[in-house]
């Protein structure tokens, strides 16, 4: 297990959620993703996209400014 | 054992391709969510920047639609892609820079492609014939399925009735009897199968989803390739279409003035690509200038940013003007009164 960084600030839905699925694909079952983002909307649509899709959100933290989100990546 | 048949359905966030959707799964089929980023959505992002829309669920209905009803969506960006259709349609543009037609022709065309390298088999959109003027119409579906190359593997369950059969219904993959006949621009079939299906939310009917059918955003599309000289655009330039006071004065620049808090963040980011200002001696808005303005430019554009804060009745306020690389400057200006704004000036 791996643990890995995205900076996907600046960036506004849905394309944080395009990001984070780019990068999962290269990465392995068990791998961490930490993403950050300065979109809140990232907030309902990161673990949205995440759950449809078989990963796990292992923590969502919201700031005043960034937004961080951990996933496991999942089979 | 018989193979597992798989399809791919063109997901909006909209009430259609939920629909179209669950009438394919109710046949046992195995389906996958696609959605297509142009840039130009409205779903997403724009809720995002503006403050009044705070108490708005910041969601993405194409990613609620896809977990309401238990399959994966994948979200494809095709930004860069798209630009070609938006510039040159091949079937024209609707009552805006809206190129409908093309558009729904490449999405398909995209769908096909996925479904070729993922090993599906056919295609499901949510389109009903005659509800939408310039892409839903009874001639354009076999235009559609032609020209993205799809053919009979596009299947249009709302409406397949009233359309020849198609690949997936002559193999048995699935039965035409549980397809509808929906056509024209009333909803209440829709809402009826929905409620048939227990949906009881979902997003709004028909609903705009692109920016482009919008004649606001159309109009300052066009000024900006007129003041380019050229029909192009990058993703930063369809970003700030949507937020903004939209000013030109004159033809070599633009201001785009913030127009409450949630803009002024958004646009905080943009700060190092742009010159930009904003009043010092008063309370006012941050505004951005695109072009090639002159000194004497700058000068009008901190009159007219002037205009928009507090210091609006005041002999003369502060302007901080800043370029590119941060270097800031202050400008003492008299704001713009309302008689000398122009309105051919607004975009």
């Amino acid at each position: 297990m791996s643990q890995f960084e995205l900076d996907a600030r600046r960036l506004l839905c849905p394309l944080p959620v395009i990001r984070t699925q780019d990068k999962i694909k290269t990465l392995k079952a068990g791998d961490v993703l930490v993403v950050t983002c300065t979109d809140p909307g990232v907030m309902q649509d990161i673990p949205a996209w995440s759950r449809i899709n078989g990963h796990k959100v292992l923590g969502a933290e919201s700031g005043e400014y960034e937004f961080i989100i951990t996933i496991e990546v999942g089979e | 054992m018989s193979k597992q048949i798989r399809a791919v359905s063109l997901i909006s966030g909209g009430l259609d391709s939920m629909l179209a959707t669950k009438a394919i799964m109710e046949q046992g089929v195995h389906v996958e969510g696609i959605n297509f980023f142009t840039g130009f959505c409205v779903e997403g992002h724009t809720h995002a920047i503006r403050k009044k829309d705070k108490v708005k669920p910041k969601r993405n209905n194409s990613l609620w639609v896809a977990e309401t009803l238990g399959i994966k969506l994948h979200i494809i960006d095709i930004i860069e892609e798209y630009k070609d259709v938006l510039i040159n349609p091949k079937h024209g543009y609707g009552a805006n820079m809206n190129p409908c037609l093309d558009c729904k022709v490449f999405m398909v065309k995209k769908a096909k492609q996925w479904m070729e390298e993922n090993d599906f088999d056919f295609i499901i959109t949510g389109e009903v014939m005659g509800q939408r003027p310039m892409s839903q119409r009874r001639e354009t579906m076999p235009i559609i399925a032609e020209e993205s190359g799809a053919d009979d593997r596009l299947v249009r369950p709302l409406c397949a009735q009233s359309l020849p059969a198609t690949l997936p219904e002559r193999e048995g993959w699935i039965h035409r009897d549980q397809l509808f006949d929906f056509s024209g621009r009333g909803r209440k079939p829709q809402m009826a199968l929905a409620n048939e299906y227990g949906f009881t939310e979902y997003s709004q009917p028909a609903g705009g989803c692109c920016f482009l059918t919008d004649e606001s955003y159309s109009k300052k599309l066009v000024d900006l390739w007129k003041a380019r000289g050229e029909k192009d655009y990058d993703l930063d330039d369809v970003m700030l279409l949507k937020v903004g006071r939209h000013i030109r004065p004159r033809p070599n620049f633009k201001i785009i003035v913030a127009r409450e808090d949630g803009e002024a963040r958004f646009m905080q980011g943009y700060k190092k690509s742009f010159i930009n200002m904003n009043c010092e001696s008063h309370r006012g808005p941050l505004a951005l200038i695109e072009g090639d303005p002159s000194a004497e430019d700058l000068y009008l554009a901190a009159q007219i940013v002037a205009r928009y804060g507090q210091g609006r009745e005041a002999e003369t306020v502060e302007v901080a003007v800043r370029d590119i690389a941060g270097n800031e400057s202050m400008l003492q200006v008299k704001p713009l009164g309302v008689d000398e704004l122009p309105e051919e000036w607004f975009i």
